[in-house]
């Protein structure tokens, strides 16, 4: 009746997983309860579970990563004490079984439900706002892609409840991802949550992508879209371009695991040599997924907060796109030491060093942006400017693991682990608290708390350097990434720094949530008038904050590169009186993303347990949803033009 | 003993590996300590306040600096690319070392969770030491009795993966006598950290001492006590085997990484993968 579940699958015998899943469960009731209590649900289904307005999703996500980054901090927290304990004979207080799943569960829930998350929902807020259009392509779909994220987070979440996660390490190489060696569910949560949200992830992806190309405002060509359009495009085509292979070779993994099909096994023909090619064939494309959003963030608030246009406009496009083409052709250095010969390690090895050439370019022209400028030290600057020192260092590692020969001593170290992290916090998650600066005032009307906003960063950057520093050293001294406890005593005075690095970021993510409780309860003094709180240059700037659900009750019609801050200074006349406002037809809020979503949460938990009447019930729900979505004819709400008029009377003017 | 891992090389292959890092490292200092400096004092000279510097509201475009700003990363990048070409030609895994001394062979099995070193020309075996002769090149032939390892000594340089039914080469070689760390650096299951194992390299005579010694020594790698080996475990105990079945090695590779059921199995058999 219910497959391989039984009781078992609860860790009512070992109390940190006990413990862990008691705590995830009493927050989430909390939640729960305090909107019922507070009678929220009527206004959180209304105005947001069931919204298709682009920038309602883009805050979900947002709010997704963010309680996502929670728990992928603790697991940090919890490897960081580990390895301080755990020196010379020492054992530490978590047993290899847990710690595995810690590490596994800590990469899964960073790169997919945080930083991956964070950038979906900043491009799905920003995007449509800066190219002048009401919303994106698919507003629909758009809703069905976050809803399925989150039913990816719901079911790794789970899997600390029920049962357990994979033990393999966050891209769970086969052999030891086969069920010969991973006969638990943990592998098939990691896989089923993993797809599920992969699919919402690609038709995201083709989503804003199609949104670009398509629906830009009359007179925004190519060259007068943002720097961060340009970058949310190229991610989204390298979007499309790598999750199917992402979600083929889950795809293989699991018929290896369900059906006996031996892929990547030991036996029979298999080869794990595949895997890990096809794996990195996405892998690497995934990581400049994440940072050219950050990219082009970093472009906007530099050039907003030094009162200048970007400088060198088209290397800067040139650059991106040339990194989105550059990336697929890198993924072997993922694998130097897996016994290529030297012409296709060297062929890859120079390959990746190319990047790093528009890449260098990309810092050279933010700091000629800063060149000339009038520097306002606002938060998303600070941001900025500990990305452009951080992320050379980063760049550099980078370039020093491309050398094949060096990679040979450093692959799979402590090294390694300090460059992907100081790459991935000093460019993305930089970059995402840059963004969450800039355009929460956009999404709320108000301005986050500025002291606050200052003290989180110097929390991070410094933080961050006392936490990976130490681990550069140590992946030279020869520590490996993944142990559990060491022999070598002389390693323990670098992680017990480390691990003090680490709890001075979980300061900075303290001071997050006080900044956001106090920028709530202060925001009456801190309401953002005129829309444009930071003197901006794009078109998301020209409308109030909050902006209305259609966004423009006027198209805008674009002249040039930085929209608004042409408009705003050239002499005004009665341009604004020459258009009349017309009705518009905006989409009508659908249920469908969250039931489709709740439905794909039963499929993946019964296919993880074998439960293979629920996996049918899982199965024909969504396609009963899709169905009942086919036969719906009223799809979208008219707002006639005296509604426009009313709310839109500030949009457009300047302070 | 203390031990300073890649930064304190013991062979020529860790050597050479040592000073690429550092050149490379070294030239993209000189270019980004700069471009830190800078960005921080530009930042600093231009903020909103200064009088003195001059705002340029609409400069965004020069020709000249864009040539200097594409140039400087290309030219960088030109360097280590060659570099990087030429590194993986000297330091190819795969290719013998020079050297005045004889090559030893050693094949190498990772198990779950220990270090299997077979001496096929001695006939020899040990789990968790690798006793080598210092000064003699050693050519390992590696594979994997069950999943994914990554055999690492850093003081002697490069790793190569080990993965069960392929074969992988590496060649090493310690210049001195001494005790180097080595370890797996591919993450493997439960016992991961444990598959930790010993290089001693030995002055040559003291070699041929060890291997005079094992063969004296009361253990056999027969069936049984392969099995027994090949059972998933972890276990600290330095174990060494007075006789190893020939072809022990390619049967583990061809076989699945069961030894067949013939005392001595044919090396048809092995090749025939």
């Amino acid at each position: 009746m219910f497959g391989k579940l039984t009781w078992s699958a609860i860790p009512l015998d070992q109390p940190i997983p006990l413990a862990a899943s008691a705590l995830v469960m009493l927050a989430g009731l909390a939640v729960l309860g305090l909107i019922t209590w507070k009678r929220l649900w009527p206004y959180l289904w209304k105005e947001w579970i069931t919204s298709v307005d682009h920038k309602r999703i883009g805050v979900m996500y947002i709010v997704l990563a963010l309680v996502m980054l929670l728990r992928g901090f603790v697991d940090a927290l919890m490897m960081r004490t580990q390895l301080a304990l755990a020196a010379g004979g020492a054992q530490g207080y978590l047993p290899p079984e847990h710690y595995d799943q810690i590490f596994s569960a800590h990469g899964t829930i960073m790169i997919f439900f945080v930083a991956m998350t964070f950038m979906v929902g900043l491009m799905n807020f920003a995007v449509p706002l800066q190219l002048g259009i009401r919303d994106v392509a698919f507003p629909v779909l758009n809703s069905i892609s976050f809803w399925l994220t989150a039913a990816g987070v719901l079911l790794v979440n789970l899997s600390l409840v029920v049962g357990e996660f994979a033990k393999t390490g966050w891209l769970a190489y086969p052999p030891l991802s086969e069920l010969a060696y991973s006969p638990g569910v943990g592998v098939d949560y990691y896989l089923w949550s993993l797809q599920i949200s992969g699919v919402g992830s690609l038709l995201s992806g083709i989503n804003l992508t199609t949104t670009i190309l398509k629906m830009r405002a009359p007179g925004m060509g190519y060259m007068r879209m943002p720097v961060f359009c340009w970058t949310a495009l190229a991610s989204n085509l390298l979007i499309i371009a790598a999750f199917p292979i992402l979600t083929a070779t889950f795809a293989m993994l699991l018929l290896d695991r369900y059906l006996g099909f031996h892929f990547f096994t030991n036996e029979l023909g298999g080869n794990a040599m595949m895997y890990i090619n096809l794996i990195w064939a996405w892998g690497h494309p995934e990581v400049y997924i994440l940072i050219l959003p950050a990219f082009g963030v970093f472009s906007e608030v530099i050039a907003t907060f030094s009162e200048k246009p970007v400088f060198g406009y088209r290397s800067m496009v040139l650059a991106t796109m040339a990194i989105c083409v550059l990336s697929f052709m890198v993924w072997l250095h993922h694998f130097f030491t897996m016994g290529a010969g030297a012409d296709v390690n060297g062929f890859f090895g120079i390959m990746t060093m190319i990047i790093a050439v528009p890449t260098g370019v990309k810092i050279f022209n933010w700091l000629f942006t800063l060149y000339g400028g009038q520097i306002r030290f606002g938060v998303p600057l600070y941001w900025a400017l500990g990305f452009m020192v951080t992320f050379v260092v980063g760049g550099m590692t980078g370039v020093l693991l491309a050398i094949p020969p060096v990679d040979f001593v450093t692959h799979n170290s402590l090294f390694l682990v300090a460059h992907f992290h100081n790459v991935i916090i000093g460019g993305v998650l930089f970059g995402a608290f840059a963004g969450y600066t800039y355009w929460f005032p956009k999404a709320f009307g108000f301005r986050l708390h500025e002291g606050l906003g200052k003290a989180i960063f110097w929390c991070w950057f410094v933080g961050f350097y006392l936490a990976f520093m130490p681990l550069y050293a140590l992946g030279l001294m020869g520590a490996t990434r993944r142990m559990q406890h060491y022999p070598e005593t002389e390693w323990q005075p670098l992680m017990i720094v480390a691990l003090i690095g680490a709890l001075v970021i979980a300061g900075g993510i303290v001071l997050a949530i006080v900044q956001l409780v106090v920028s709530i309860r202060q925001r009456d003094a801190s309401r953002d008038e005129t829309g444009d709180p930071w003197n901006g240059r794009t078109l998301e700037w020209s409308l109030p904050s909050p902006a209305p659900a259609w966004n423009f009750a006027v198209l805008p019609e674009v002249e040039g590169r930085d929209a608004f801050w042409a408009e705003k200074h050239r002499a005004r006349t009665q341009q604004s009186e020459s258009r009349p406002l017309t009705p518009i037809e905006i989409p009508r809020n659908s249920m469908i993303g969250v039931v489709i979503a709740f439905f794909a949460v039963i499929l993946g938990f019964a296919l993880v347990w074998h439960i293979w009447w629920m996996a049918t019930a899982g199965l024909g729900g969504i396609v009963a949803a899709g169905l009942a979505r086919a036969w719906t004819t009223a799809t979208s709400d008219e707002i006639p033009a005296a509604e426009l008029a009313d709310t839109s009377h500030r949009e457009g003017a300047p302070a | 003993m203390g031990n300073a891992g890649v930064l304190d090389p013991q062979g020529p292959v860790a050597l050479a590996e040592r000073t690429m890092l550092f050149n490379a490292t070294a030239i993209m200092l000189a270019v980004i300590l700069p471009v830190i400096a800078l960005t921080l004092v530009t930042a600093w000279w231009f903020r909103a306040g200064n009088a003195r510097a001059r705002y340029l509201p609409d400069w965004d475009y020069s020709g000249r600096i864009e040539l200097v700003v594409w140039a400087i990363p290309t030219l960088v990048i030109m360097f280590l690319g060659g570099i990087a070409w030429i590194g993986s030609h000297q330091v190819d895994p795969y290719a013998p070392l020079v050297s005045e001394g004889q090559p030893l062979d050693v094949e190498v099995v990772s198990l779950d969770w220990k270090w299997l070193f077979i001496y096929p020309e001695q006939s020899v075996a040990s789990v968790g030491r690798l006793t080598v002769p210092a000064g003699r090149p050693i050519r390992f032939r590696l594979t994997s009795a069950s999943v994914m390892n990554s055999f690492l000594v850093p003081q002697l340089g490069s790793q190569i993966y080990t993965m069960a039914g392929m074969v992988t080469r590496l060649s090493l070689l310690a210049d001195k006598p001494g005790r180097y760390p080595g370890l797996s650096a591919q993450f493997s299951g439960s016992g991961f950290s444990d598959m930790r194992f010993e290089v001693e390299a030995v002055p040559g005579p003291e070699f041929d001492d060890w291997v005079a010694r094992t063969r004296a020594g009361p253990d056999a790698l027969d069936q049984a006590a392969y099995a027994a080996l090949a059972q998933p475990g972890t276990s600290n105990a330095q174990r060494a085997f007075a006789s190893v079945p020939p072809g022990l090695f390619d049967a583990i590779v061809g076989g699945d990484g069961v030894m067949p059921a013939s005392a001595a199995p044919t090396s048809s058999h092995a090749q025939a993968h």
